[in-house]
């Protein structure tokens, strides 16, 4: 194995917490540096304007 | 009773901030029954079914949020999609709001250094943030379900060339050294890793280990459709090279359903390759409760893995350790060192038949070449029954030696000479013995034997070295030839005496060689 999948479970967790902020209180719990992002649907959800953004990015 | 609903553009919350803001609706007086959702596709059609239809609702996108609400009266409905809303979304929102981040480019910039990226987002989003995730390095531990399979699919082969781990969608637990991501608990770190397709499975695994007094090196969720043939084990496959190059990790589980049959197979094959041992957990999966094949022991329960997790790194360090204590192992090197150069072979002699072929299959694990009248396989057979060849197990109840005889249950006589044969020879370093109580069985059946034994000591050449003689007794305190005074005979004639065979033959094989 090498790269990434070693850092996550030899080294220290750094997360990114999509979503339920829950989640992300129990890793700062464990003392895991957390970043959480509240997330929201890009374009406002809809799914053919964020296919539309996606090829114009 | 009245009925209605408003809708928020651009307020977009999570399905926990929407459950505590809906849960605080319902709860005032006279309101019969509150909806509290994002406008999905879904949602809206979960609307009309209860009967909440409007034009501003079909126009409602994603990131609109919709309240609605039936009550006793207009007013009260009134109440609730104005002033009494108002105060719940302030209120859950100065204590849930904290983050001015919004989308996982920006969690990026603020952690440039993160490994994993954590998704609890609605399903149909997953497969593009994911996808910028793997893209940015991060492995992905996806809790989100209703991510479409070839989503999935794609997701994890990406990942695959990269060397990344997608745990889930649809993944409730994981343990990642030692930090519990999801559904996890509090348990030790110790030598046992876990991958598991079910998050419970896993819960109920880890916790179990833990309640026993052990410990967990990690535990892996690969998400609950990946050993399905759809996804072919992508995950699982990763995870198993993962954690067989995890020095902490000593033994590994899988635990889950029963894998697509393509899978399975391929997951056998892998398995049975490991280069750890493998308890394998595959609920529903027909399985011979304990079978042992290549380094997998397979398990029919999450208990009975828990025990064989726990039990597998002794067991394949030191395969009698079922059978024999640390000190009994010790004693038998001791024994092992004192005997002489010439004193090198194991000598059975069996009154039960079983007992002669158990021996051997314990000695022949313990890679042990025996030599028996009945072996375990052909070319092993003596030339001659009467004659031992270097180690050699004798079922004196054989045809050859009953033939117009007693069996040696009864009569001990042959057993007596052949005793004595061994005790003639130099080479013998080892006796094992049998000794069968019960009805019909002789009544002193140790005490023979044991005249036979000092005979030979007498006999035996100065320089030979006495065999040490193991032994085992088959009976119960309420059988006529007393057990106890049995017992006694043998410990003062300072023969190794062991409760049942198998112990007295892993204390042979010990006497023999390291185990």
């Amino acid at each position: 194995m090498s790269g990434k999948i070693d850092e996550i479970l030899r080294e220290s967790l750094v997360a990114i917490n999509l979503g339920l902020k829950g989640f992300a209180d129990n890793l700062e719990q464990q003392q895991v540096e957390v970043v959480q992002v509240d997330w929201v649907p890009p374009a406002g959800g809809d799914q053919e304007m964020i296919e539309l953004l996606e090829d114009l990015l | 009773m009245a009925s209605g609903f408003i809708v928020r553009k651009n307020r977009y919350y999570d399905s926990v901030f929407l459950m505590g803001v809906d849960r605080r609706l319902s709860q005032l007086p006279g309101v019969r029954q509150t909806a509290v959702l994002m406008a999905s596709e879904n949602n809206k059609r979960f609307l009309a079914e209860m009967g909440i239809r409007g034009a501003e609702l079909d126009a409602a996108q994603a990131d609109d949020l919709i309240v609605a609400v039936i009550a006793d009266s207009p007013k009260l409905v009134e109440q609730v999609l104005g002033n009494l809303l108002d105060e719940a979304l302030m209120s859950l929102e100065t204590s849930t709001r904290v983050s001015d981040l919004r989308t996982l480019e920006e969690g990026l910039r603020a952690a440039p250094t993160a490994n994993l990226a954590v998704l609890t987002i609605p399903g149909e989003y997953v497969d593009r943030e994911a996808q910028a995730a793997l893209e940015s390095g991060l492995n992905l531990f996806i809790f989100s379900s209703n991510v479409p399979i070839e989503a999935e699919r794609k997701l994890k082969q990406f990942a695959s060339e990269r060397k990344l781990l997608v745990m889930g969608p649809d993944c409730g637990t994981s343990i990642l050294n030692g930090v519990g991501v999801g559904f996890a608990n509090v348990v030790r770190r110790g030598s046992i890793g876990v991958i598991g397709s079910s998050g419970t499975g896993l819960q109920e695994f880890t916790c179990q280990i833990h309640n026993a007094g052990h410990g967990i090196s990690q535990a892996i969720g690969t998400g609950s459709q990946d050993l399905s043939d759809e996804i072919g084990g992508i995950t699982t496959f990763t995870a198993l090279e993962a954690l067989e190059s995890d020095p902490p990790t000593e033994v590994i589980a899988i635990i889950g359903k029963p894998p697509g049959s393509e899978t399975l197979k391929r997951l056998v094959s892998r398995l049975e390759a490991s280069s750890k041992p493998i308890v394998a957990c595959l609920l529903g999966r027909p399985a011979d409760e304990g079978a042992t094949r290549g380094n997998v022991h397979w398990v029919r329960t999450i208990d009975a893995a828990v025990q064989a997790a726990i039990q597998l790194p002794t067991l394949q360090a030191n395969p009698l350790g079922d059978l024999l204590s640390a000190e009994q192992l010790e004693l038998a090197k001791d024994l092992r060192t004192a005997r002489t150069s010439n004193q090198r072979y194991l000598r059975g002699l069996f009154a039960g038949g079983t007992f002669c072929y158990q021996s051997q299959l314990i000695l022949a694990e313990a890679g042990l070449t025996v030599y028996s009248n009945a072996p375990l396989e052909e070319e092993f057979e003596l030339t001659d029954p009467n004659r031992s060849q270097e180690h050699t197990l004798i079922d004196m109840g054989d045809e050859v030696f009953t033939l117009g005889r007693p069996h040696p249950m009864i009569d001990g006589t042959l057993r007596r000479q052949r005793v004595l044969a061994e005790y003639s020879d130099p080479s013998v370093a080892v006796l094992l013995l049998d000794f069968i109580l019960g009805f019909n069985a002789a009544m002193d059946p140790v005490g023979e034997i044991l005249d036979a034994i000092s005979e030979g000591k007498r006999r035996r050449q100065e320089t030979a070295g006495d065999p040490t003689i193991v032994a085992s007794i088959c009976g119960t305190d309420g059988d006529a030839q007393d057990l106890s005074l049995q017992s006694k005979l043998l410990r003062e004639a300072d023969v190794y005496l062991f409760n049942s065979n198998a112990k007295a033959a892993a204390f042979c094989s010990a006497l023999l060689k390291d185990a």
